[in-house]
């Protein structure tokens, strides 16, 4: 047999009972599946928000560095976070931050051992996605002029 | 068909079962992923708080001496820490599904290390220098 290129070839050769060696049969790849079904979906999400927040977590070094070094770089770290770019990112940040927070809820349930059944997984992948949306909204309503004054003076007016 | 693969195998059973079994180390890793995600619980929903309440809107000299607080260069420094394991460790599993070969994934789990360990190094710089002087 030549040598294996690739370790996952490994994985390809299986043994049967009587020793003799037997290529393993491939399972269908992706193009078999819906890709927006809510498993497949919610489970690429946490990966590619995970990896989003591997750059998140730069512009929080990138924001203690500014502030480290001085008034100076401070205001232009500041600068750059309110340019309307900057706070495009920034929300596309916190959307990915809740995101994989609550996605990360999700897995701890399901590695406890609960949450496993078809219906609990579409209620608890609902839950993420419509959690995500409010958590972002409420974290980014202070930056909105007179959000919190409006909705304060509702729950007063309606006390 | 495929092609039958043959394996010539010259060892013999007892040979080839040594050295086989357990690792005894390959849950740590998973296990560590956990249990930094559980810590980012806390420490990220209280770092957005103050990021909305306090940050957001604090002059230089405020978000200097909030930084320098003790407790919260504390819970920054369990932040740093935390989010940079967690990042390596995530980053890792994603590395090793989809490297083509051992090379890069090899050279890109290496590079994910060092490149977390020199900026969260910087990072706890930075909080040390804030909270100290």
């Amino acid at each position: 047999m030549s040598s294996m290129q690739d370790s996952r070839e490994a994985a390809m050769i299986g043994r049967r009972t009587d020793g003799t060696t037997v290529r393993r049969p491939l399972s269908p790849h992706l193009q078999v599946y819906d890709m927006l079904q809510m498993s497949s979906f919610s489970s690429i999400l946490n990966r590619i928000t995970g990896v989003v927040w591997s750059f998140g977590i730069l512009l929080v070094v990138y924001w203690l560095l500014a502030l480290a070094l001085g008034p100076e770089t401070y205001a232009t770290a500041r600068a750059a976070f309110a340019h309307p770019i900057g706070q495009l990112v920034l929300v596309g940040m916190t959307v990915a931050a809740w995101y994989h927070t609550l996605a990360g809820l999700r897995h701890i349930n399901w590695d406890i051992g609960r949450g496993f059944s078809i219906p609990a997984m579409y209620r608890s992948g609902w839950a993420v996605f419509i959690g995500t949306a409010v958590l972002s909204i409420i974290t980014w309503l202070p930056a909105i002029p007179g959000a919190v004054e409006f909705i304060t003076a509702q729950i007063n007016a309606n006390l | 068909m495929a092609q039958q693969p043959t394996t010539t195998i010259l060892r013999s059973p007892l040979g080839r079962v040594r050295g086989l079994g357990s690792a005894r180390g390959g849950t740590h890793h998973w296990f560590m992923q956990r249990v930094t995600a559980m810590a980012l619980l806390p420490l990220t929903i209280w770092f957005a708080i103050s990021a909305v309440t306090v940050l957001a809107h604090a002059s230089y000299e405020q978000a200097a001496l909030w930084v320098g607080l003790p407790w919260n260069a504390v819970l920054l420094l369990a932040l740093i820490f935390a989010t940079f394991h967690h990042t390596a460790a995530g980053l890792q599993v994603v590395i090793e599904d989809y490297a083509k070969s051992e090379t890069s994934k090899l050279v890109g789990i290496l590079l994910v290390k060092a490149i977390c360990w020199l900026v969260g190094l910087l990072a706890t710089l930075c909080v040390l220098g804030l909270a100290i002087d």
